[in-house]
């Protein structure tokens, strides 16, 4: 059995140019055992490409070798098809550096859909990861899920039904997510304790809220910083919340365009934001305690300009947001934040933000909590028109290695 | 391959000493068949070659209820060098050893035992290297098997209940994925503390006995030890988490394949909130089971940690793999760990 499979491996090796081969995978019999062998076989510079077709597959696949690309023949082609997994947590797991996830499908994960952990260079092109059973809360946590990884891309992902969040960048760095889109799911996008990314050119819509920038405590990587979201449709996301509770996201009110928690230097610039029935951008503090002396839980450095704002605010699902719309004139206002200026430091003393908050478009409503962990009952809405003047400097470009760039736009 | 062997004993005119062969461990290409390396003078992998050491854990993983046969192996003449944190450190050219295996029946556990893999893992220059081999039916012959397997397994367990497990043999990525500390691959149980009991439970310390034999240099007077999980004499808290650190431990640590969870289970990890008290998911997603801290004081119901020790559900349960079935003793040690928590 084995030296069968060893065989059949050896006789679908093609060396092409210099040392770099392709290691061809059908489906059928056995997708296991001969897909799972490719990915332990493959040596750096290999393709290991998937044919069309169905993948019935028990277990999760992973890889752990670098500069390998895994390619299939389109996402409506290839499908990993993992409804009948027995064993760990991700569809595909990828563990090494600069590898390349392109052309293909994962469906029905019991866990997350593509992971990568500690990857520098992971690039997801053209990829499509969905629970085809409709957005349900025994659906897998995240689709396209690189975390505590550097130079991630994230280009052309479809991404259906997470119970979590649809793209989940984690405790990463130097960040690209564009023309990608997120549907059905808690959070369309979710950019969490990161530094440096741009994500643009993608559309959120369905979701319970389309694109979320959060910051938590007491990780190995926390204070995130230098994101701009820009030229994004962020339409439309009235889904009821389906996560599980005890989750952040679970706390994310339906309705909700796009939210900032925590967090310094986050640009919201250029963005099509309609039709979702509570905020349309919703900036706000960490609202649990944490007992983490490092974390600061305010937004801080926050500049929201140039969007466009239409038909949001008209149902607002969170507590209280009736009674703002209300007061509000029966709409709720474009932009929200919740007011907090500081924080208790744990076992210290009191800290305020290092930076503020620039509307540059609104209007918007601050609730005025001003202090971390006030109760949401004790907002006072009122109307804030007067930052139109000013910004602040948009954090930069990012720029991932011209070669991850090229790779991903080659076939 | 035994007519070789035969022949070339009839050549020399005596019956070679059985002798582990140190240069094929160390060789790049790990070998297609386990007994290539004479870790064991018999063909059913039972009786171990001179210089095979066996040791126990005075707390084991749990592997769906397998039996483990543990040994180590050193370069002759070779020691590993005593540290207090972390696993020993052993020479290049190390080997461990293990067997799983299932009796037939686990109310006479010595009869009719089935071997289902054997591991090792080999230091070798470059690191340690993670090697499975698979047995056969016959018992007579383990291959190796790099990309993992299903076996079916039946066995009547202590109650006298039948079972089926449908046993899981990792593959390479997954012996990687829990013996990865930061770059490098290590092994996860023969640290100073959970060697710091007798063999199989009973008389001195394993490190003095090594130590006696010239395995172990520079042992203290006073080495750590970590708890037995199941020693009822022990507080249940020590038991507790020195069953999380070995059953957790080795991904949930600030190294480690979880690190990015934030959750740390190490037996002395100081932080409360890393240790999973009134810790908030990352993303747990829908493992959290609706619940909101990893452990809640006194609150074992409402505790993610203890809700994915007792799933069995791919997602849900944790470890994410190394089990199918639910370790029931084990989580109600933690269970009462918890729920004796203020």
């Amino acid at each position: 059995m084995l030296k069968s499979v060893l065989l059949l491996a050896a006789a679908s090796i093609a060396v092409s140019a210099a040392s770099a081969r392709t290691i061809t995978v059908k489906p059928g019999a056995d997708a296991q055992e001969r897909l799972q062998t490719a990915l332990i076989d493959a040596k750096p510079g290999d393709r290991v490409q998937l044919k069309a077709g169905r993948y019935a597959l028990a277990d999760g696949l992973s890889l752990d070798i670098a500069n390998v690309t895994v390619a299939g023949a389109g996402p409506a082609r290839t499908i990993l098809d993992f409804t009948g997994q027995k064993g760990e947590g991700e569809g595909l797991l990828i563990t090494s550096g600069n590898v390349l996830v392109r052309d293909l499908a994962v469906e029905n994960p019991k866990g997350n859909g593509i992971k990568s952990k500690g990857s520098d260079g992971i690039s997801f092109v053209n990829v499509r990861v969905e629970w085809t059973g409709g957005p349900k809360s025994t659906n897998g946590a995240y689709g396209v899920y690189p975390v505590s990884s550097q130079h991630v891309l994230i280009d052309n992902v479809l991404v259906k039904g997470a119970s979590d969040a649809g793209i989940y960048v984690g405790q990463s760095q130097q960040i690209i997510v564009r023309n990608s889109r997120a549907t059905g799911n808690v959070a369309g996008i979710e950019i969490e304790n990161s530094y440096f990314a741009d994500v643009h050119d993608n559309v959120a819509t369905g979701n319970t809220g389309g694109i979320l920038v959060f910051d938590l405590p007491n990780l190995p990587q926390q204070a995130g910083h230098s994101i701009r979201l820009f030229h994004n449709q962020v339409i439309a996301n009235n889904h009821p919340n389906f996560a599980g509770a005890g989750n952040i996201v679970a706390s994310v009110p339906s309705g909700t365009g796009i939210m900032v928690m925590a967090n310094r230097d986050v640009h919201v610039i250029d963005n099509d934001i309609r039709d979702n029935g509570g905020n349309a951008v919703l900036i706000v503090a960490y609202p649990n305690k944490f007992t983490d002396k490092n974390y600061n839980p305010l937004p801080r450095a926050i500049a929201v300009r140039g969007n466009r704002y239409v038909g949001n605010g008209t149902r607002p699902a969170f507590p209280g947001g009736a009674q703002i719309a209300a007061a509000m004139g029966g709409t709720l206002p474009p932009v929200m934040w919740d007011g907090v200026t500081g924080y208790m430091v744990p076992g210290g003393a009191a800290a305020t933000a290092d930076g503020g908050i620039l509307v540059n478009d609104g209007p918007m409503v601050n609730l005025n909590l001003k202090m971390q962990g006030a109760t949401p009952t004790a907002a006072r809405p009122e109307l804030a028109m007067s930052f139109a003047m000013v910004t602040l400097p948009e954090p930069e470009a990012i720029v991932l290695p011209a070669a991850q760039e090229a790779r991903a736009k080659a076939r | 391959m035994k007519r070789a062997v035969a022949l070339f004993a009839l050549l020399i005119g005596a019956a070679p000493v059985p002798q582990v062969d140190g240069a094929r461990l160390l060789a790049d290409d790990a070998a297609p068949v386990l007994s290539a390396y004479h870790l064991f003078t018999d063909n059913g992998g039972r009786v171990p070659a001179l210089g095979m050491t066996r040791y126990t854990l005075n707390t084991p993983l749990f592997s769906d209820y397998a039996e483990k046969f543990r040994y180590v192996w050193l370069p002759v003449g070779r020691a590993a060098k005593y540290t207090d944190k972390g696993v020993l450190e052993f020479p290049i050219g190390t080997t461990i050893v293990k067997s799983f295996a299932y009796p037939a029946d686990f109310r006479v556990p010595d009869a009719k035992v089935r071997l289902i893999e054997t591991r090792l893992l080999v230091r070798r220059a470059t690191g340690w290297v993670p090697i499975s081999y698979v047995w056969n039916d016959a018992q007579t012959e383990a291959v190796l098997k790099r990309v993992g397997a299903r076996v079916a397994v039946a066995f009547i367990d202590a109650a006298g209940a039948a079972q089926q497990i449908d046993y899981a043999v990792p593959n390479v990525n997954q012996c990687k994925q829990c013996h990865q500390q930061g770059n490098d691959a290590t092994p996860i149980g023969p640290t100073a503390a959970n060697l710091n009991g007798g063999l199989d439970g009973h008389g001195e310390s394993q490190l003095a006995t090594w130590a006696a034999q010239g395995l172990l240099a520079g042992l203290p007077a006073n080495p750590p030890r970590l708890a037995r999980w199941d020693d009822p004499a022990t507080p249940v808290a020590d038991r507790a988490r020195a069953y999380l650190e070995v059953n957790c431990g080795h991904c949930h640590s600030p190294a480690g394949f979880a690190s990015n969870s934030g959750l740390y289970l190490q037996h002395d990890e100081p932080d409360p909130e890393h240790q999973g008290i009134g810790k908030r998911p990352v993303a747990a997603g829908r493992g959290s089971g609706g619940l909101s801290f990893a452990i809640a004081p006194g609150d074992p119901d409402a505790s993610i940690l203890l809700h994915r020790m007792e799933s069995s559900e791919p997602g849900v349960m944790m470890p994410q793999f190394g089990r199918t079935v639910t370790h029931a003793k084990g989580v109600a040690l933690v269970r009462a760990y918890i729920a004796g928590m203020k």
